[in-house]
């Protein structure tokens, strides 16, 4: 009697304790993913400023948020930045890696030169783009040293060009880990359809423009979501490279979210963009995983 | 026919070749130019920056910067230099690198190898974690760390990151146990052997590949995270990459670009060591685990 009851204790367990032992982390992601989600969002309805305060005030902080001329300069920043950063990072990635792809000497060293700035950190990026760019010290001050003393280049210090040197510090970080994306891609192409395809007289452009790219529709799609996720997240990057200036030039919601929260005391506000951004990402990320859990059923 | 056409396809020409190649060593200049910067003007007096010099050599080579940045730089209001954080980092990456990969071993564990009702919804939902603007959970993070009395600590930027990386762990391990041969663990279980023993005799073993995958992954990003460093830590617990800002902003005084430049290759070491000795593997795993989903 009591060894039936012990085995059938043993086996309750057996089936309970996958669940039992998942359970950890689902209950951390669901309190700090899913409970602080609902908690922001809630914020984003109150009159929170220093701290947090539970006073409804339905809208308010929307309708404000989009007043300001400081979110609208973040969103076009945020939309010059991301077209760019997405668009430059694709075209640099994928014509690297067809490059890379022509049976090259050293492609190995070549490939480890083009992916180690991203095991950076943007800081780190940032900050050596900044001295880099800095007209006092860096490109400006060298090529006039060097003689050519006519050549400007302030980007940095510039208005209206600041944000296109967050650009390329970002590009800079990014698109060898693309290339690496698309160069995967490439190696899974199956060779006899190209052969054929040749056999027929087809050219190395229309072979790639008809064949081989096409079949990189995968290896697209993953730059894509992955570029955008990143350009959405955007913050160290502005930090280090230019603070978010000058004045406000290369502000992102990032950054904007984090200045209106935590030093100008806005916090209804801040909850506010918070929710924008994680809308926007959940478009873009939902039908992604939605479509990539269902295949691998 | 030689062997190069038999692997390709492609066909190019002479002239062709030679642009590709130019193309290409120019860019691997482009990629190279920041660390360059970095490593010259690390090691030269900073006069030799200033007069215009940023592209040279060091004329004059001194390890006085990185001394610098090391020891007695001023972070913040301490002249401290960087190494009092770099302690720190280590202590936040070290445990929090851990437990997420052995969440992420056991959670890819149980959702391939012990299927029940709704485990993708399951998934779905550590998974979309991973990918969450972290603004969102900034705010009541902050609160929570607070009421948990780990506010400003190391244990509490630990707590923070695993809850953040363990659907990217949880990832990795659950499609690289999907393609291990569940034949093998039926076996097991008809032998009478538990939940952990298969765990323990059957996978462990052959989890190595993608257990770098994850330490790696892991590893480099909670080292380069600065959002939750400047957010929630406090004086005794701030990581190298907020004290690299803090030491790059500071308004005060003369701009020892040398000693940030040194302060930065600091910063990126770790990383860039792991990325060099390991970098291999981490694609190789990562193939391994991405053969069949």
């Amino acid at each position: 009697m009591a060894l039936s009851a012990d085995t059938d204790f043993k086996t309750r367990l057996q089936t309970w304790l996958p669940k039992l032992v998942l359970s950890p982390s689902l209950a951390l992601v669901l309190v700090f993913v899913y409970g602080f989600i609902l908690f922001s969002v809630y914020l984003s309805f109150t009159d929170s400023r220093l701290l947090p305060s539970f006073g409804w005030v339905g809208w308010e902080n929307y309708s404000k948020l989009w007043r300001l001329s400081h979110w609208e300069t973040s969103l076009t920043n945020m939309g010059i930045f991301a077209a760019l950063y997405i668009g430059i990072c694709t075209a640099l990635g994928l014509s690297l890696a067809i490059f890379l792809d022509q049976k090259i000497r050293g492609e190995g060293f070549i490939r480890t030169i083009y992916l180690y700035p991203m095991a950076l950190s943007f800081i780190v990026t940032g900050t050596a783009w900044k001295w880099f760019l800095d007209p006092g010290i860096g490109l400006e001050n060298v090529m006039q040293s060097w003689g050519w003393t006519s050549f400007e280049f302030d980007w940095i210090k510039n208005r209206d060009f600041a944000i296109y040197t967050v650009v390329l510090a970002a590009v800079w970080q990014t698109s060898g880990f693309v290339m690496a994306m698309f160069l995967a891609g490439l190696r899974g192409i199956d060779n006899e359809i190209l052969k054929a395809a040749q056999m027929d007289g087809a050219s190395n452009w229309n072979l790639y423009r008809r064949i081989i790219i096409p079949q990189l529709r995968p290896a697209f799609l993953s730059a894509f979501v992955i570029l955008s996720h990143l350009a959405i997240k955007t913050f160290d990057l502005v930090i280090a490279l230019t603070g978010g200036g000058p004045g406000r030039a290369t502000e992102l919601p990032a950054t904007f979210m984090y200045s209106y929260t935590f030093s100008r005391n806005q916090m209804g506000i801040g909850a506010a963009s918070a929710t924008i951004m994680l809308m926007t990402i959940a478009a873009i990320m939902i039908p992604y995983l939605y479509a990539e859990l269902r295949e691998k059923k | 026919m030689s062997v190069a056409t038999q692997d390709t396809a492609i066909r190019t020409g002479r002239v062709t070749r030679t642009l590709i190649y130019l193309v290409l060593v120019l860019f691997a200049l482009f990629y190279m130019l920041p660390l360059y910067v970095m490593v010259v003007n690390s090691v030269k007096p900073l006069e030799e920056i200033t007069g215009g010099g940023m592209m040279n050599l060091p004329v004059v080579f001194t390890l006085e910067p990185w001394a610098k940045a090391w020891s007695s730089a001023q972070i913040g209001v301490e002249p401290t230099g960087l190494s009092p954080y770099f302690w720190n980092s280590i202590k936040m990456v070290v445990p929090a690198v851990a437990i997420s990969t052995v969440l992420g071993a056991l959670n890819g564990y149980v959702l391939t190898k012990w299927r029940f009702k709704y485990d993708t919804i399951v998934f779905g939902l550590i998974l979309f974690a991973c990918f969450i603007p972290f603004q969102i959970v900034l705010i009541p993070m902050a609160k929570m760390l607070g009421l948990m009395g780990l506010a400003g600590t190391t244990w509490g930027l630990v707590l923070v990151h695993v809850v953040y990386g363990v659907g990217f762990t949880t990832l990795y391990f659950r499609n690289y146990y999907a393609v291990f041969p569940t034949e093998l663990i039926r076996a097991a279980q008809i032998d009478g052997a538990g939940f952990f023993q298969i765990f323990w005799r059957i996978l462990l073993p052959s989890s190595g590949p993608i257990a770098v995958v994850s330490i790696i992954w892991q590893f480099t990003n909670i080292w380069n995270d600065f959002l939750f460093g400047a957010s929630f830590a406090g004086a005794g617990s701030q990581p190298m990459t907020v004290a690299l800002n803090n030491l790059v902003q500071a308004s005060h005084g003369v701009k020892e670009y040398n000693v940030h430049f040194a302060g930065a290759i600091l910063a990126a070491l770790p990383t860039l060591l792991v990325y060099i000795v390991a970098g291999r593997y981490f694609v190789r795993g990562l193939m391994a685990g991405s053969v069949k989903g």
